[in-house]
């Protein structure tokens, strides 16, 4: 079907025009904005800034070199664990077993839950004074009172924990999609020539799931590098700006202080730094050089 | 794909007594090892469903209770969330949101994916690749200029304007894994029809259209479940309360310290229902529908 026509243009037509206006526009005038002074609050400052945004936020902005290290051990956390724990479940969820549909609709089911949900959720868990905490002070486990989301030293295991819990059945889902796809012939000759359970994971299972960790974990790890809705709505960046990312900290530049050169110049930052890595993992994993 | 879809009944009756050739009969014997299984199902349960359980017992027991199963159990939060706080509304305004997006993106999903799979087109690479790109795009980021659009097309405080705002963010990776969806399915069968004298159309809905159903479900509940989460363009966009969507109607009421937990709790619940139980049935054909090949692109 390699006739020349008008048909795919036509299909891909109304893609196209939203792609124009929400997606392609707005991305021009990221960069525009970005070299411009442009702040709501101060308009008689307003215009032509040159590289002074960007020469502000390498050489003069703390916050933006924090937030980018928060950003980039947040993704790798986030996802490596994701991965690690999804995987396993799905793996479980791939055996026989009584209830297995009723077992994979409810450790999936937070897939389904949003940010702001799973937020909501984990304050009822977390809150010192009615919390699961509280509870367990009174079965004599721990001290009440406890505080993981107000403390330092402890907020950003909950937050971790928070995202796993949403996030794991992402992997899961993806992992045990793929699992079902692996014909079943190759785990018996494996069998019959003698491997074991584990060598069989690791010479039949593993090299199959290949192409689908890859893709989920880049997907998953920008995802998780734009995540705003947990974080902002569960710590709002705090205490003290430990958990801020950069997409949250471009967020309260642009609701906040209204800094939308400065914002936007964080933004493009951000732009370049994820499509470097997603094009070096792209190039890695071959993806898309269908023949 | 039809044959995917009536696999599950054929698993659950196992012709009886007969080993069955399949790899899982290693756990079958190896009764010793299932613990193996069990043990870690049963915590991860533990940590998926305890959180959940905690939100309903806030949700159903009088406030300064402490019980851990609450009984009598009281309405009296899902009556202040849903008729003083508007819940009611904000569902409302979600659920014509979701459909909105479920509709445009499915639709338009399969119009693209079917020309990327079906067509050989100048431009296909640049377009593939511009899809592909528009996912590294953080929404955070597209604040401010798509603020200054939705104020230029005088879509501020419109449910219409989060619809399509959604359908463009949704649309591309949609339309990525239903293309992978149609070239799955054999072209003989659609170009035979046309032979027969099938116009392309005709054959697309007699052909195409039966096969793509797990797909149609998979891609439509994403889209569903998406946009129903939505919170960002949902909490700049709409600053009208009668515009609110129930994750920004949510957002006004948490806060670590000094929140109504039983409302919070009521919200939670009205807020999760729907899309867990949209998720529920549609888990199975999503995992069938993503493992017919959509993951390999």
């Amino acid at each position: 079907m390699r006739t020349r026509t008008w048909a795919p243009y036509a299909l891909i037509a109304p893609t196209l025009v939203l792609m124009a206006v929400f997606l392609v526009y707005p991305i021009g005038s990221v960069v525009y904005y970005s070299l411009q002074r442009y702040n709501v609050t101060q308009p008689w400052k307003n215009g032509f800034a040159g590289l002074d945004n960007f020469k502000q936020m390498l050489f003069d902005d703390p916050l933006f070199w924090q937030s980018l290290a928060f950003s980039a051990k947040w993704v790798v956390v986030e996802v490596g664990l994701q991965l690690l724990l999804g995987l396993v479940l799905a793996l479980i969820v791939n055996e026989t077993f009584i209830g297995r549909g009723m077992a994979r609709a409810l450790v999936f089911s937070p897939w389904a839950v949003s940010g702001v949900l799973t937020t909501g959720i984990w304050i009822l868990l977390l809150n010192p004074s009615t919390g699961i905490f509280q509870q367990l002070s009174q079965w004599g486990i721990g001290s009440p009172g406890t505080s993981v989301l107000g403390n330092p030293d402890t907020v950003f295991e909950a937050l971790v924990v928070t995202e796993l819990w949403r996030g794991v059945p992402f992997f899961a889902i993806l992992l045990l999609a793929d699992l079902q796809s692996i014909p079943k012939d190759l785990y018996e000759a494996a069998s019959v020539d003698g491997a074991s359970r584990w060598r069989r994971f690791t010479s039949v299972t593993l090299p199959h799931l290949k192409d689908a960790i890859i893709l989920s974990t880049l997907l998953r790890a920008v995802w998780e590098f734009n995540n705003v809705d947990l974080i902002y709505t569960l710590t709002g960046g705090g205490p003290a700006n430990q958990t801020t990312t950069l997409p949250l900290y471009v967020a309260r530049q642009a609701v906040d202080s209204h800094n939308f050169g400065y914002g936007s110049a964080l933004t493009v930052a951000g732009f370049l730094i994820l499509l470097f890595f997603s094009i070096a993992y792209l190039r890695l994993s071959k993806f898309g050089s269908r023949a | 794909m039809t044959e995917t879809l009536t696999r599950p009944p054929v698993d659950a009756t196992p012709p009886p007594r007969q080993p069955t050739k399949r790899r899982r009969r290693a756990v079958a014997e190896e009764p010793g090892k299932r613990w193996m299984i069990h043990v870690p199902l049963v915590l991860y349960l533990l940590f998926t469903l305890i959180p959940f359980y905690w939100m309903i017992v806030f949700a159903v027991r009088p406030t300064g209770s402490t019980q851990l199963v609450p009984w009598p159990i009281t309405f009296e939060h899902f009556d202040t969330v849903w008729n003083d706080i508007g819940f009611g509304i904000f569902f409302y305004n979600s659920v014509v949101m979701g459909l909105g997006v479920l509709v445009f993106v499915t639709i338009l999903s399969v119009m693209g994916g079917y020309a990327l799979a079906r067509f050989r087109f100048r431009g296909q690479r640049v377009f593939l690749l511009a899809m592909l790109c528009s996912q590294f795009i953080p929404g955070a980021m597209m604040l401010i200029p798509l603020f200054v659009i939705f104020k230029g097309l005088g879509l501020l405080n419109s449910i219409t304007g989060l619809i399509i705002a959604e359908v463009a963010f949704q649309l591309p990776l949609s339309l990525i894994l239903m293309s992978g969806f149609i070239r799955n399915i054999s072209v003989e069968l659609e170009e035979a029809a046309m032979v027969d004298g099938c116009s392309r159309l005709r054959a697309f809905f007699a052909v195409v259209l039966p096969q793509l159903k797990p797909a149609l479900v998979a891609v439509g509940s994403f889209a569903f479940i998406g946009a129903w989460n939505q919170f960002l363009f949902a909490l700049m966009f709409a600053t009208r309360q009668d515009k609110f969507t129930l994750p920004v109607g949510l957002s006004f009421t948490l806060g670590e310290f000094n929140t109504d937990f039983g409302a919070l709790a009521a919200g939670g619940v009205v807020a999760a229902v729907p899309v867990v139980l949209v998720f529920a049935v549609v888990q199975r054909f999503l995992v069938q529908g993503l493992s017919a090949g959509a993951v390999k692109g």
